[in-house]
């Protein structure tokens, strides 16, 4: 039987609707069809990770000819046992909008003008060029993504940092995980998860801290799920700010105070000491304990500095410090009842329960955001409850790479792909591998996201490049940031898929070429590395982002550091890169392998991937047999006394309420790609307010009523959902930000944390009227 | 040349009346599911146009409760 191109679309549009069907109805059959039948000789299968979330699924995509036209979950891949989500169903489509950038544009006289990309790769080089020479080399960035695959990320950081001599190199990560990455970093001294997906199978009880996994993670929501049903005694707990369909599903869901969990936490701590269920041979042979700075701001102001201390301090002094947190006290800030925060430290005390906590941007974006995350690590370090199967405080990542692309490479000002600036020996290793005098890596970082684009806005950054995000639509107060993007004397490039309100400001755009019409990689959130092919042609001019950095760094007169032929350059970059973690702590799997797996972790030592990390069982890097948190110079992980401090902006008389922001199950960030798959479009067509019915009735709405959502920064009108998928508390509304008709971030605050610099999202002051 | 496809679910006891519906009109193709009151719907129409009257008549079926899409394809 022959197939044509139309056969493998039908059958792809037959098998989506299947697997819809299958979602709506577990177990339905079809009389006389199995949707298993829909195969061809003729489609060729290929793995690659999904485009979406951090989860990092396996996928196999169906190519037939030059089209990619069919997806399934790749049975091979551990993270998902060949199951996906909704959007890594319909990953596909995003190739073939009808509006994808095919050629480059450059703006003459006020317009876009399509432009052949030779030209405007040039017009871009002439431009950096021009910038360096009359403002300095501070006054270019780029502003990357944890969307970035890895070579991306990798070239732009030896661009920028090796041969510009410049540490205004940021990526969208810094909005959604720099705050896991302090609280790693000052917890244990080295970043990443030390745990596994594997936790997922084994542990007993899971304490989700304000994550909504069944919409965000979705297939780790359902791996979860599976444990549960296997073992009847699994439980869910999820704390969180808003009923969602994460609390629909969970066994207790226990409504927190904006910000409280910082209390929680410590006075679950409280209570596991009480209660003599601390593991005292653990702690005292793995744990130190330290003090940092407290009232330590927000950062909205510009110019913004802060840096903590670790004071070292001893048990004692940690109890004392946890006096003022009883689960009494604890009540009082975060409206948990006392008896919810004793169940909690219950079960994280039980010697005999296995505990994984789970936490994303609730955590994340949050102006104590390291804070928070020290606090959930005091909570596994006290029991011991930690580095080995199902005993794992998790922290989630959101975007695909953001943990390959922006924490292992470390596309951030202060970052390098091995350590930071600021070290002369990180620095020296940086200039030995990419070839450049030592002196061209500038010791001292630049700005962070929210204070480059304010230096933007201030006129000290005069040329920005912009690749795979969006930041038009997401930074925080944006209207300051879009206005100041389109000053006079600003020239931004954007690199790109389709048109974006990013695209709307640029002076350039280059067009990008998407996921499988070129090679790269992508890291999870459990260390995984994974490769992906090359599956189909790029359309039209469409470039690689990496290869659009080449070409412009050639015309800068870098060829010596970027020598590569279009046929080899990722695999060459790869095995550049690697050198940077050529050690027992982080070495990552040689490009043969990648290709041939579906996806290896890291530190990958002696042909083994290490599942546990600090943990000797487990870990070749450790020096023994038992637990060993090298990261730190005292081989301790290190408990923070870290108190409760109210948010930047909370709801007073004038401005009642609080606003949260976030994702749904079937919209990416800012729905660019998503919006134009038509079923998840059509599932989620426009975004909406989420109100309760109490505080809707006292409005005078209903739903899908207009409601004015306002703040000191700016409003936005959008329709009410009552009674919609989620349910915010009385007191607070919540608003998806995947839709660029409602810049809901122009009413958004941009205050961040002051150790991680990432902005909370979750919490800033508005009112609301009838529209 | 636009390829969609649908899950079709018909009013109370009128599965059979909306396979026989459905089965009657030019450029559909149906899998009812053997043990669910639903049945899978695929249309494939010469042009947009088409698709749209398709859709519009398909939406006027007395036997259908709601159509809801799961893919779509426009060349
Ligand atoms: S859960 Fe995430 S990685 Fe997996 S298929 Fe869905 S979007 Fe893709």
């Amino acid at each position: 039987m022959t197939f044509t191109r139309r056969d493998f679309i039908k059958n792809m549009a037959l098998k989506s609707a299947a697997v819809a069907a299958a979602t709506m109805f577990p177990g339905i059959s079809f009389s006389g069809w199995n949707p298993a039948d829909l195969s061809a000789d003729s489609i060729v299968w290929s793995k690659t990770p999904c485009r979406f979330c951090g989860t990092g699924c396996g996928l196999l995509v169906g190519v037939s000819g030059e089209k990619a036209v069919a997806v399934k979950g790749d049975p091979n891949s551990s993270v998902n046992k060949g199951l996906c989500c909704v959007k890594g169903y319909h990953s596909i489509q995003i190739l073939y909008g009808k509006d994808r950038f095919v050629t480059a544009y450059v703006r003459k006289d006020g317009n876009l003008v399509p432009t052949p990309i030779q030209e405007a790769l040039d017009l871009v080089a002439a431009r950096m060029k021009s910038s360096i020479e009359k403002n300095g080399k501070n006054s270019v960035a780029i502003y990357g993504s944890g969307q970035w695959s890895i070579p991306d990320g990798y070239t732009a950081s030896k661009f920028f940092k090796g041969c510009i001599g410049t540490n205004n190199v940021e990526a969208n990560a810094r909005l959604c995980m720099a705050s896991a990455v302090t609280g790693c970093l000052t917890t244990f001294g080295l970043d990443e998860p030390m745990g596994c997906y594997e936790d997922i199978d084994n542990a007993d009880v899971f304490v989700t801290w304000g994550n909504n996994m069944a919409e965000m993670h979705p297939v780790l929501f359902s791996r979860m799920l599976a444990n549960k049903k296997s073992k009847t005694h699994v439980q869910i707990i999820d704390l969180t700010t808003r009923f969602t369909r994460s609390s629909q599903a969970a066994d207790k869901s226990i409504l927190f105070n904006p910000q409280s969990d910082l209390a929680i936490a410590n006075a679950i701590c409280y209570e596991i000491i009480k209660n003599n269920e601390v593991n005292q041979e653990f702690i005292s042979s793995h744990v130190s304990f330290h003090k940092g700075k407290t009232n330590i701001g927000y950062g909205t102001e510009d110019h913004f500095a802060f840096s903590d201390t670790a004071e070292s301090v001893d048990f004692e002094a940690y109890k004392t410090f946890l006096k003022d947190y009883t689960p009494e006290a604890a009540e009082k800030i975060s409206g948990v009842p006392a008896a919810d925060i004793k169940y909690l430290a219950s079960l994280y005390g039980d010697p005999d329960k296995k505990v994984t906590s789970f936490w994303t941007m609730g955590m994340n974006q949050h102006t104590r955001g390291t804070w928070i995350n020290n606090l959930v690590y005091n909570i596994h370090l006290l029991t011991g409850k930690i580095c080995e199967p199902g005993n794992s405080p998790f922290s989630l990542t959101g975007q695909p790479s953001a943990c390959g692309t922006v924490r292992e490479v470390g596309t951030m000002t202060h970052k390098l792909p091995h350590g930071v600036v600021t070290e002369e020996a990180d620095r020296k290793m940086a200039a030995k591998i990419w070839d450049v005098p030592e002196s061209n890596i500038d010791p001292k970082p630049t700005y962070h996201t929210v204070e480059m684009f304010r230096a933007l806005d201030r006129g000290e950054i005069t040329f920005m490049w912009i690749q795979v995000t969006n930041p038009m639509v997401t930074m925080p107060n944006l209207r300051r940031y879009r206005d100041g993007a389109k000053k006079e004397g600003r020239f931004i490039v954007v690199s790109e898929i389709y048109p974006t309100p990013t695209s709307d400001v640029a002076d350039v755009i280059l067009p990008s070429a998407l996921w499988v019409e070129r090679e790269g990689f992508f890291g999870n959130s459990e260390r995984r590395t994974q490769h992906n092919a090359q599956l189909v042609p790029k359309p039209g001019e469409a470039m690689c982002n990496t290869w659009q950095l080449i070409q412009v760094a050639r015309r800068m007169g870098f060829e010596k550091q970027f020598p590569w032929t279009q046929e080899t350059y990722i695999e060459d970059i790869w095995n550049e890169y690697i050198r940077f973690h050529d050690s027992p702590k982080h070495r990552m799997a040689p490009y043969k392998l990648l290709k041939e797996r579906s996806g290896v972790q890291w530190p990958f030592v002696d042909g083994k991937e290490t599942r546990w990390r600090y943990n000797g069982k487990y870990d070749p890097a450790c020096g023994s047999n038992t637990f060993d948190f090298y990261g730190k110079p005292d081989h301790r992980a290190w408990i923070w006394l870290r108190p409760y401090e109210p948010a930047a902006e909370s709801p007073d008389k004038e401005y009642p309420f609080w606003l949260n922001t976030g994702r749904v199950l079937e919209h990416w960030h800012t729905g660019s790609m998503t919006r134009r798959i038509p079923i998840l479009h059509k599932a989620v067509p426009e975004s909406y307010v989420e109100i309760h019915p109490e505080d809707a009735k006292l409005l005078g709405v209903v739903n899908e009523s207009k409601v004015n959502i306002i703040s000191k920064r700016g409003s936005v009108v959008m329709k009410a959902c009552i009674n919609g998928r989620g349910n915010p508390p009385r007191g607070m509304v919540f608003v998806p930000f995947f839709d660029e008709n409602y810049l809901i971030n122009e009413v958004t605050l941009d205050a961040f944390c002051p150790i991680s610099k990432q902005p909370d999202y979750k919490k800033c002051a508005v009112r609301l009227e009838k529209a | 040349m636009p390829i969609f496809s649908f899950l079709a679910f018909p009013k109370t006891d009128m599965k059979d009346r909306l396979i026989a519906d459905l089965s009657a009109m030019a450029y559909c193709e149906i899998k009812p599911s053997g043990n669910k009151d639903v049945l899978i719907l695929l249309t494939d129409t010469p042009d947009e146009e088409a698709n749209k009257n398709l859709i519009d008549a398909i939406k006027a079926l007395n036997s259908l409760q709601s159509l809801s899409m799961a893919f779509g394809h426009t060349d």
